[in-house]
């Protein structure tokens, strides 16, 4: 890396800029995938020829499954960069107030953004158990990596009723990472009008529920029976 | 009114410091904070004890010397006002009052109450300056400045540098403080010719100094005695990352 650009990344104001570029890939990557999981709802053979589609894209000009891996290694680079940035930023205010104050005021910022850092981390230890389970199917009860849609079905099925509990934590967690994160990163990007904050918020905020009520549906319709 | 204190008392930076309980009596409640104060130390001298070492210099609210952490909130539970403007009628009679100097590892306690805010000199000599030489006052039509500019420069420049920001912030961060200087000096022609090399060497002065990152968690603004908005912090952000990207001429 030439000097300028180690300045930059190694600057707070940088490594938000880094957090907030890879942060934006991600919230991106959620909307195309909720999008295709809504495909549920449309019947049991469309899900299956949507998630094979999947390995496909790209074909002829990729072979069969390049660009899933493309993808892949783009989110992992961007989660690693995502957690490297939050993480030492962390470290750094932890560093900043060596003593503690006897007495502190509630603080005034709002719930999203207080819990941040361990609002990523729950989300974090939810990914690597989805990808176990609706990936690869490890943890799946049935696991059956030609037909998503049963896969689906059978883990949300009521009788697992705590994978279901943690599914829709872990969404809820993810909103509420991502009304602070969507608003601090637009910030951090350069929004700096009065008018623009309150526009930018209530993105924030509107691309949280969009999110959450999209991924929330499919377990609580899987669950509740309305689909089977 | 009749109040108990709780401050921290610290002989010097070596010293580890705690929380002492002292009683006030007979406070007036149109005393300021400083006021009461004041007189707590001169019962403290008349009684041979140490006094209680405070910044304070202007007691009119535009110096930036004052500073306290009252009851866990910096400059104390009013909105937009200095501890030197802060009222003993804000409290009621019987109240248990916390003071405590500003933490953060930048701003180490010098005795008592007192911390050194060198950091923020460091910051300022960094790059909040101009090089052009702009002689006496200029005729205010010589350099024609649009309104919005000049309105969002002046907000900025209201800065008294007190670092209740970095006092308040989750992260121990200075970014508000640092973002008003930029923006102040960033928006007008005078601040032109440094701009590009201003943000990135106050940023570097900033975490050098050892202060944490901005979250836009927004704790600076709300207790700001002078209301700097956390919009100044996106102007800081834009024109680091518009720096960052273009090569210097």
């Amino acid at each position: 890396m030439d000097l300028a650009t180690r300045r930059v990344t190694r600057s707070t104001v940088g490594k938000k800029a880094v957090m907030a570029v890879t942060g934006v890939a991600m919230v991106l990557f959620l909307l195309l995938h909720m999008l295709g999981n809504l495909k549920i709802f449309v019947g049991a053979e469309d899900f299956d020829h949507y998630a094979h589609w999947l390995r496909t894209i790209g074909m002829p000009v990729l072979p069969e499954t390049w660009f899933l891996w493309i993808q892949r290694v783009g989110l992992l680079v961007a989660v690693i960069a995502h957690i490297w940035s939050a993480t030492s930023l962390a470290l750094r205010a932890r560093a900043a107030r060596p003593v503690k104050y006897a007495h502190r005021r509630p603080v005034k910022g709002s719930y999203a953004a207080r819990t941040m850092r361990w609002g990523g981390v729950i989300i974090v230890l939810f990914v690597v158990y989805h990808i176990l389970d609706l990936t690869t199917g490890h943890l799946n009860p049935v696991g059956d990596r030609a037909h998503p849609h049963a896969n689906v079905v059978a883990d949300f099925a009521p009788e697992r009723w705590y994978v279901t509990l943690f599914y829709v934590l872990a969404v809820v967690a993810l909103a509420f990472h991502l009304r602070h994160g969507v608003f601090s990163a637009l910030r951090t990007l350069g929004q700096h009008t009065q008018s623009g904050e309150r526009r930018a918020r209530f993105f924030a905020l509107a691309v949280a529920v969009v999110i959450a009520a999209g991924f929330l549906s499919v377990p609580i319709a899987v669950t509740t029976g309305v689909i089977q | 009114m009749n109040l108990t204190l709780r401050i921290w008392r610290q002989t010097g930076p070596a010293d580890k410091g705690r929380m002492v309980k002292y009683r006030v009596e007979d406070v007036s409640p149109d005393m300021s904070f400083l006021e009461m104060l004041d007189m707590l130390n001169e019962r403290l001298t008349l009684d041979g004890d140490e006094p209680v070492a405070f910044d304070h210099d202007c007691r009119e609210g535009i110096c930036g010397m004052c500073s306290l952490m009252i009851n866990g909130a910096a400059h104390g539970p009013e909105r937009a006002t200095t501890t030197c403007q802060l009222h003993m009628r804000h409290f009621a009679d019987g109240d248990t009052i916390d003071i405590e100097p500003w933490r953060a590892r930048a701003f180490p306690v010098v005795k008592d109450l007192v911390v050194d805010r060198t950091a923020f000199d460091k910051i300022i000599q960094a790059g909040g300056y101009i090089s052009a030489a702009t002689g006496t006052a200029p005729d205010a039509h010589a350099a024609p400045v649009p309104k919005a500019d000049a309105d969002a420069a002046f907000e900025a420049a209201t800065c008294i540098g007190c670092g209740a920001c970095v006092a308040a912030c989750p992260n121990g961060s200075g970014m508000l403080f640092t973002a008003a200087k930029v923006t102040h000096l960033g928006l007008l022609p005078q601040g032109q010719p440094e701009r590009r090399e201003r943000v990135l060497n106050m940023v570097e002065a900033h975490d050098d100094a050892g202060f944490g990152g901005c979250t836009n968690t927004g704790e600076c603004t709300a207790v700001c005695p002078k209301g700097i908005p956390l919009t100044a912090i996106g102007q800081l952000n834009r024109d680091f990352l518009k720096a960052s990207t273009t090569s210097a001429r």
